[in-house]
């Protein structure tokens, strides 16, 4: 057994508060190190080098890189020693920053506590085993989960790329929210005209399979090999038959259905297409609102369609989809307006929020572009935007900023002085975040040339008077309380997360934060992957960010995507768990407690059964290790007695 | 003196900062300046200084400016500001603690706002309970202005809205004693 | 049916300028079987003045008389008054949240004070503690041409954090208990709007104008009475109603009544027992206005069913 320790100075950022030189002293002592040092920067290229040529020249067959968390570096070292020669799995890191260094900055605390910790560091590695990946095949397919702009995108590149894309979306179409904009900032550009065409290549791209209307039941598997359960939801119209003629919608008799698309500023038909540039261009029934489905009474719409598309006793479909990695794209919600009860909660009609006046502003909207007050029907003379409602706003819980608002309500200044030029738009506000290319000539341009009055405040009430709404603000600019009278007032509710974010990523095991956002592997170098090997993000999902930033991230995860389907197999981690099938007594009580279902019971040649791990899907947590009653099985290089030896090393102090 | 140059660096005062903070248990620089509390607040128009403004004063340490303002004497502690604060600050038990400092250093800008609440405390003293009738007459008296509220007279008494004599509690004695205890114990203990 | 019984506060404005308050409350707890008692020489609790002056003092001012409610035995004091409420509220949550605070405020009083009081206020008792039928079952007579806004005043149930009670922005328990009380109640966006307090004696233009704001509002959404549960609020827009119409030049002649007393009227209590006659802008008409119900038992204000057209 030969050791050898590199202690790492970190710069001062360990040698600061640890006396690095007293370490590699202590750990000379300790029998079986055979070399011992300390170095500035062990990570940097002339530091690995170091170590090889320490490896090389001192015979050494074990290292301890006493330095920051293996988190950070433990991948970088092992390929070190495995490129002078050792079996990767002949590194263990101690972790002498993130514990010691940078926890307390008494030196001698911290360098009694050092040493330690590279003891136990060292009877650990001592009795490591050598541990050989083997490869496993990739199904090369991907499964993108969402249809907005971020998903799109990630399907079209991948696409484009070769592979096979299947496409799932929640809603009955394509399009995310980016098909509900009228026009989008900061060239003025119809949404709807430079998203089309995107949705069309969707559809008609042969290496893109789309399900409409249809939710992720339920993901097994592992990297490479996923097995994926797709609800197709019952939209009670065979989408085979349906050509998208619209007369079922046009004749329906119920006619107050709540219209998703819309975000209920209109209501909509019992069934409905959601757009005129839908895609699918198919219908669907709400059966919360149709008549026949709630009370057996109607059924117009069946005897009218044309092609008899209309089935009232369709069910609900389950279908099994095998892919080798997944891109999440499922984009974001907004807080609702029950949550502003100083502003009506509600209550008042035309208070409403950004996306609503959005699609009325939109010529496909219910108002057919012509900007009208919900309340009366009438155009508005003044308008009055206000800006973070909810965003930025600890009493509600949302301390982030919803990242494009800003830009938004200038559009929407801009538009409504476009379709009534005898209008007067305000903006209530706080900071105007315009941080993209041309946005804050974009900002300025609304206030400069179309006379949009910016007042820098917040606004604390609203309420009725007469057939108009007080706003009650404040101008912090001139010290004063500020009053507009307002005929409409837009909203600017913040982002959130989707009401069943946490619900996808514990089927897909990612994580998410407080707020219900995907968390991305690093949150500088990595905005793309999750901790999750095989799936990825794009999007709104991951964090508020405006059109640009989702298609690049799109593209980014399909890039991500196309790199790891580059090989054909790929290696598995063999930091899993092992059934010795000579100590197993076959109780099977770790196929029970395994949280990934990655044991299974196994016959032998000799007719006794026993555990049986599948490496590629087990995750290494270590809880069948603790459950097994006779130590048959282990997580490797984590087995009962390299930890026990830690723990000795420790309580002996040797 | 409201003026339009100050020397940041020499006018500020952080020591007087850190008093409100602590005695008003709430962090002055949570405060964003966002002016919802002014734009709710009742009483701005009556105001000095709009209360976001008083906010902003705390945060540049600005003493002899607050405590001289009369708008933090004029506030009705009506919790507007609280129940709005995007930040969670209690901006209504801060401008309390401004007045509470203000009344303890001697910087009194509304006179006769203090004098009534003196004059209702002196009549809790006495007797336990206010003497509502009491505490009217007296404070004319002491404030000069004899006719306040006269109008309002013939309409309570004739109504029997008022009583014509003060109730003494058995236990007045012990509500004098907490003014006394209070009032015994060194400021800078409280 | 209540049988809990509960301390009663009703603090100095009660038995003087807010009499009716006292008195209403008294006799409409009677008909709902709310059974209270007064804890005996109970001292003023300092209300405004007194926080301003230090809030250790205006705690112990108020800690005095939970202490005293305490040896009564009694859980809960319902305090009419919002301001009562709030320096008890308060008491009582300072010295739980703050140990340091506990032993300095014991210091000062008499009798220590060991956190089991629980100060409401009596909307509050009225909303949390009697079923909305009981008011229904109670209320024999009603008032057709009745139309309230309720004006709950800015701090019975702000903020939040004290009150812990019904919404700081939009409270809706005096609404629901004068509607299942058969009185019809209007949308009111000022419910909370402060009236100007305790300002009245020494800055009257200020409590007129503020006042004057909320009148406005009442009579815009087309309201005749206007409920209030706050001895302040009631005398800033009753008592001072002509000191209003003449600083602001206008004619309101807006009644003036404690929910209570509107309470004890459909009940088919005395309006003499009810302080009717001590309110300053008459109220005689609504009196005159009763008639029995046509309907015993009516139920709350249900939502309006999905519409469905042909």
């Amino acid at each position: 057994m030969r050791v050898g320790v590199f202690i790492c100075h970190c710069g001062n950022n360990i040698a600061g508060t640890v006396d690095v030189q007293k370490v590699a002293e202590e750990m000379r002592k300790i029998p079986g190190v055979a070399y011992a040092t300390t170095y500035m920067y062990t990570c940097s290229e002339p530091g690995q080098n170091e170590i090889i040529e320490a490896i090389k020249k001192y015979n050494l067959n074990r290292v301890v890189v006493a330095a920051c968390s293996p988190r950070m570096h433990e991948l970088t070292f092992r390929k070190t020693i495995e490129k002078a020669g050792l079996n990767r799995y002949f590194l263990e890191m101690a972790n002498i920053r993130e514990h010691i260094s940078w926890v307390g900055d008494d030196r001698e605390l911290n360098t009694k506590k050092a040493i330690d910790v590279v003891r136990m560091a060292i009877a650990k590695v001592m009795n490591n085993k050598p541990l050989y990946s083997s490869s496993f095949r990739v199904n090369k397919r991907v499964l993108v989960i969402g249809g907005g702009v971020a998903g799109m995108q990630a399907a079209l590149d991948c696409a484009d790329g070769g592979l096979e894309v299947v496409l799932v979306e929640k809603t009955q179409s394509i399009g995310g929210m980016m098909a509900r904009l009228d026009k989008t900032f900061p060239t003025i550009d119809c949404s709807i005209c430079i998203l089309g065409p995107k949705m069309v290549d969707v559809a008609q791209h042969e290496k893109i399979k789309l399900y409409a209307y249809s939710e992720i039941e339920d993901v097994k598997g592992y990297i490479g090999n996923y097995q994926v359960t797709i609800r197709k939801k019952a939209t009670y119209v065979d989408w085979k038959k349906c050509t998208g003629c619209g007369l079922c919608m046009e004749k329906c008799p119920s006619k107050n259905a709540y219209d998703y698309f819309n975000f209920g500023i209109a209501p909509t038909r019992a069934i409905s297409i959601p757009f005129p540039q839908a895609i699918p261009k198919k219908a669907k029934i709400d059966p919360n609102y149709c008549r026949y489905l709630t009370k057996g009474k109607c059924g117009v719409c069946a005897k009218i369609c044309p092609t008899k598309a209309i089935d009232y006793d369709m069910k609900d479909e389950l279908v099994v989809e095998e892919v080798g990695a997944i891109i999440v794209a499922t984009g974001y919600s907004l807080m609702g307006v029950e949550n502003f009860p100083e502003y009506g909660g509600g209550r008042y009609a035309d208070v409403i929020t950004g996306i609503q006046y959005e699609r009325i502003l939109n010529a496909s909207g219910p108002t057919a572009g012509h900007i009208k007050r919900p309340s009366d029907g009438k155009e508005p003379e003044t308008v009055v935007f206000i800006a973070c409602c909810g965003s930025r706003d600890k009493s509600l819980g949302i301390p982030y900023c919803s990242n494009f608002c800003c830009m938004y309500i200038a559009k929407q200044a801009i538009l409504t002085k476009d379709h009534l030029p005898n209008s007067q738009s305000y903006v209530f506000y706080m900071d105007i975040r315009a941080p993209g290319k041309g946005y804050d000539e974009f900002t300025r341009r609304a206030q400069e040339e179309y006379g949009v009055k910016y007042i820098r405040g917040r606004v604390s009430k609203i309420y009725p008077k007469g057939d108009k709404l007080i706003v009650k603000g404040a101008d912090t600019l001139l010290g004063v309380q500020a009053e507009v009278e307002a005929d409409l007032v837009v909203l600017a509710n913040a982002v959130i997360s989707n009401p069943d974010a946490a619900k996808l990523a514990e089927k897909l095991r990612i994580s998410y934060d407080t707020f219900g956002f995907y968390v991305e592997s690093h949150p500088k170098l990595r905005p793309v992957e999750t901790n999750t090997s095989g799936v990825f993000l794009a999007g709104a999902c991951q964090g508020p960010k405006d059109i640009p930033a989702s298609v690049s991230q799109g593209s980014a995860a399909a890039s991500k995507v196309l790199s790891l389907f580059s090989k054909d197999m790929l290696e598995s981690d063999p930091q899993v768990s092992y059934v010795n099938p000579n100590i197993c007594v076959g109780c099977m009580k770790c196929v029970k407690t395994c949280p990934f279902g990655a044991i299974k019971e196994e016959e032998l040649r000799d007719g006794r059964k026993v555990a049986k791990v599948i490496e590629t899907v087990c995750a290494g947590c270590g809880i069948c290790t603790s459950t097994c009653p006779c130590g048959a099985i282990q997580l490797q290089h984590f087995t009962d007695n390299q930890i026990l030896a830690e723990v000795n090393a420790f309580v002996s102090g040797k | 003196m409201p003026t339009n140059v100050i020397n940041i660096t020499k006018s500020a005062d952080s020591s007087f900062i850190g008093q409100v903070a602590k005695e008003s248990g709430q962090n002055p620089y949570l405060c964003y300046q966002c002016g919802n509390c002014t734009a709710g607040c009742p009483f701005t128009e009556f105001f000095d200084y709009p209360v976001s403004k008083i906010m902003r004063l705390l945060q540049a340490g600005q003493k002899e400016t607050i405590l001289r303002s009369r708008a933090i004497w004029l506030c009705a502690t009506c919790e507007t500001c609280t129940t709005r604060c995007p930040c969670q600050i209690d901006v209504a038990q801060i401008m309390d603690t401004l007045r509470v400092i203000a009344r303890r250093e001697n910087y009194v800008s509304e006179k006769e706002i203090k004098l009534f609440f003196d004059t209702f405390l002196d009549s809790m003293k006495k007797h336990g309970r206010v003497f509502e009738l009491g505490v009217l007459l007296k404070y004319n008296l002491r404030s000069g202005k004899l006719f306040t509220d006269a109008d309002l007279g013939p309409k309570v008494l004739s109504r029997g809205k008022i009583h014509l004599f003060p109730t003494n509690i058995k236990g007045r004695e012990k509500v004098e004693k907490i003014f006394r205890e209070f009032e015994r114990k060194p400021r800078n203990e409280q | 049916m209540n049988n809990k019984r509960y301390a009663y506060y009703s603090g100095c404005s009660l038995e003087s300028t807010a009499k009716e308050y006292n008195d209403s409350l008294k006799e409409i707890f009677k008909v709902l079987g709310v059974e209270i008692e007064e804890p005996d020489d109970w001292s003023c609790c300092g209300s405004t003045p007194a926080h301003t002056v230090d809030p250790l003092l205006a705690c112990a001012l108020g800690a005095r008389n939970l202490s005293l409610i305490e040896k009564m035995g009694l859980e809960t004091v319902i305090a009419p008054c919002p301001s009562c409420f709030a320096v008890l509220k308060r008491a009582h949550l300072k010295m739980k949240k703050d140990p340091e605070m506990r032993e300095r405020i014991n210091e000062l009083i008499d009798e220590p004070y060991n956190l089991r009081v629980s100060p409401k206020s009596a909307l509050q008792i009225l909303y949390e503690d009697i079923p909305p039928e009981k008011i229904s079952e109670m209320a024999v007579y009603e008032i057709p041409e009745l139309k309230v806004v309720p004006y709950y005043g800015c701090i019975v149930t702000r903020p939040k954090e004290v009150a812990e009670f019904d919404d700081p922005e939009n409270p809706i328990s005096m609404d629901r208990i004068l509607e299942s009380a058969g009185i019809t109640v209007l949308d009111f966006p000022f419910k909370t709007e402060c009236c100007g307090a305790a300002f009245g004696v020494v800055k009257r233009d200020v409590v007129n104008k503020l006042s004057s704001k909320v009148l406005s509002m009442a009579k815009e959404v087309g309201a005749n009475c206007v409920a209030v549960c706050c001895p302040l609020c009631q005398q800033n827009l009753d008592l001072r109603q002509d000191q209003i119409n003449s600083l602001m030049k206008t004619d309101f002649k807006i009644p003036v009544l404690y929910f209570s007393q509107l309470l004890g009227l459909v009940f088919g209590i005395s309006p003499d027992k009810l302080g009717i006659n001590k309110l300053v802008v008459s109220a005689q008409w609504i009196v005159d206005s009763l008639k029995k119900a046509e309907k015993r038992g009516k139920k709350i204000k249900e939502e309006p069913e999905a519409e469905e057209e042909q």
